[in-house]
């Protein structure tokens, strides 16, 4: 977690200049941020950087923060303490500017039901417009565009074309003339994304993109983040599952209970997750001995957990670690490690891990301090 | 105000596809009208043919009912993530609910001139000069702006597109205990203060007496400052509780 303080001493407010081209300032930068809801803490002194152009993955469960921090990102919400900059504004003075430097797609489709694809995309791209042309007025003079309302039919013939490319890209073309309210889940999805770019923001923020998606709907998203990825917009995405922020993200930030236990490359992240769990239902006696060293436990069925990459070699060792007299493992299963036992490894720093395995060659990480020790230079895709 | 206009589009779009609640709100004022004047109007003596009379009452008990459909709008709106993402485009609440208060009124308006067409078929015969028809029809839109902003706030308010009904049944209470069916002076004595005074009397006696080319004396302006003061309060506290709703 020092890798990401290194540039805290800016000053914050409105006495900063604002610098959107500026190389040096990153697509997101967030120092100390705080935020509760009455009694409850949801944000606990968060910390992050984001490089301009890159995918970065904001991993955790449910309530650990995740849409509170996008929030506080995106203007919408005002943190209790710290300050936070996007595409180089602050979000408290520069409201306005970060705004239109952003899009945000949260957890609800935000668009219209009874409006069809092409009119929801129509109506938001006039807005954008608006805004834009709202914000550049006072220097907008010399420009050829007549600010007066003979604008309005080439107005709303550039938010029709606008409309129509991103039907396009999004394959929303057929449907386009649907209402929204007939569109599957993915469909929805992905007219939510569409609308978030009319304006061509540098920044965007996924809030859980394919949460309650099927496989299929999820895989489109997927390939529209990566397509967005490539022409170098920055992508700020959220997320309750491992694979995702694996699949799409240049870097994880792993959130837990309102601050960062962990941030990296899917590599570095990975490295000190095992893969897979190994379950084995035991005696009540070896229960309790072993309980301290699991990274699950199920008490009801005396089952417990321990993290393992799931090579035959490496499972073996582990058993015969556990259990040198084999007396206490009634039987076992082998199970891809879920983000449970991410967590539980993260935040336990004491769990057991394989005790053979040759710790990783690479160099020492932020997740180093937090983390178990590595189990394997070739972890497993998880 | 020109993204006042796209959001007035967009909310007529939804209107005009909310099919059930636009059938209700065009034949409600047609049913009611009828059941007045029919089932009603012969008991009642108000001095006057009973559909003359009448009138102005089914326009404000409809434009009642017209505008709460707002507060039922803006909780839609507040539910799902739309309102977010308007922010996020940088427009403030004033445009969203700004659309929703006109579209409301485009809606109760065209309900207003089935009421008229249908009361001039059944014998209703103004006496207004077009200065009178004009004033009428002004402060008919005030009030129904009035309350729709009034709507919008409750909107606000409320969780629940169905708390925000009961807010529909008040409002559509509010015209009985007034002149609108009958004379405030046939009813009970401790009635009659709050009867004869409540805005919507003011409203419906200043529109009928312009109707009717009488004198309304004050009347007018009174019924236009209850609906200056409403708009008023309303939209301040619509301004506030957006902001606090979208924390």
């Amino acid at each position: 977690m020092s890798e990401q303080r290194t540039e805290r001493s800016e000053p914050t407010g409105a006495g900063r200049p604002a610098a959107p081209n500026a190389p040096a300032a990153p697509a997101v930068r967030a120092t100390g941020l705080r935020k509760a809801y009455g009694e409850v803490e949801v944000l606990k002194g968060l910390d992050l950087t984001v490089p301009r152009g890159t995918v970065y993955a904001l991993l955790g469960p449910n309530g650990a923060g995740k849409t509170t921090t996008v929030r506080i990102l995106a203007t919408l919400t005002e943190a209790d303490a710290g300050s936070a900059t996007v595409a180089g504004h602050d979000v408290r003075a520069e409201r306005s500017r970060v705004r239109r430097a952003i899009s945000l797609t949260g957890q609800f489709a935000a668009v219209d039901e009874m409006q069809t694809g092409a009119e929801n995309l129509r109506m938001m791209a006039r807005l954008a417009a608006h805004a834009t042309r709202r914000a550049t007025a006072p220097t907008a003079r010399r420009t050829s565009e007549p600010a007066t309302e003979p604008a309005t039919g080439r107005a709303s013939a550039r938010a029709a074309a606008r409309a129509a490319e991103l039907l396009d890209r999004f394959d929303l073309t057929d449907a386009a003339d649907r209402l929204v309210k007939t569109y599957s889940g993915g469909m929805r999805r992905r007219l939510d994304l569409a609308a978030s770019l009319v304006g061509n923001p540098e920044v965007i923020f996924l809030d859980e993109p394919t949460t309650g998606l099927d496989p299929r709907s999820r895989q489109e998203m997927w390939r529209v983040v990566r397509e967005l990825a490539a022409q170098g917009t920055t992508v700020f995405l959220t997320t309750q599952y491992l694979e995702e922020a694996d699949q799409l993200a240049d870097r994880i930030a792993v959130l837990h209970q309102g601050t960062l236990v962990a941030e990296g490359t899917a590599d570095e992240l990975k490295r000190r997750v095992a893969g897979h769990r190994l379950d084995l239902v035991v005696t009540a006696a070896a229960y309790h001995r072993l309980a301290p060293r699991a990274a699950h436990h199920a008490p009801e069925t005396r089952t417990l957990g321990f993290p393992t990459d799931g090579r035959a070699r490496e499972v073996r060792e582990l058993l015969d670690a556990l259990d040198p007299d084999r007396t206490g493992v009634e039987s076992f299963a082998l199970r891809t490690a879920t983000l449970d036992d991410v967590f539980l490894t993260l935040t336990n720093p004491t769990s057991p891990v394989s005790p053979a395995s040759p710790a990783s060659p690479t160099s020492p990480t932020a997740l180093d301090a937090l983390a178990a020790p590595a189990t394997t230079e070739e972890p497993s895709r998880v | 105000m020109s993204e006042s206009l796209i959001m007035t589009g967009r909310s007529l779009r939804l209107s005009r596809r909310n099919v059930d609640a636009l059938i209700t709100a065009l034949a409600l004022p047609v049913l009611l009208l009828l059941i007045f004047v029919y089932f009603f109007g012969g008991a009642i003596n108000t001095g006057t043919r009973y559909v003359t009379y009448v009138v102005p009452g089914v326009l404000l008990l409809c434009a009642g009912f017209g505008s709460a459909n707002t507060a039922q709008a803006v909780t839609e709106d507040l539910k799902g993530g739309i309102v977010d993402r308007f922010r996020s485009l940088d427009i403030g609440g004033t445009p969203i609910l700004a659309g929703h208060v006109l579209a409301s009124t485009a809606r109760n308006l065209l309900a207003t001139s089935l009421v008229f067409a249908l009361a001039f078929a059944i014998g209703f015969r103004p006496a207004a000069s077009p200065a009178g028809w004009l004033a009428a029809l002004g402060l008919l839109v005030a009030y129904i702006t009035a309350l729709s902003w009034l709507s919008a706030a409750v909107g606000l308010l409320v969780k629940s597109p169905e708390a925000a009904g009961g807010f529909t049944f008040f409002i559509g209470f509010l015209p009985y205990p007034s002149s609108a069916f009958v004379r405030t002076d046939s009813m009970p004595t401790w009635l009659q203060g709050f009867a004869a005074n409540q805005p919507v009397t003011q409203v419906i006696e200043a529109i009928r007496g312009l109707l009717l080319g009488k004198p309304i004396g004050s009347t007018g302006w009174v019924a236009l400052a209850w609906c200056a003061g409403i708009t008023a309060v309303a939209v301040a506290a619509a301004g506030l509780l957006f902001r606090r709703r979208v924390r």
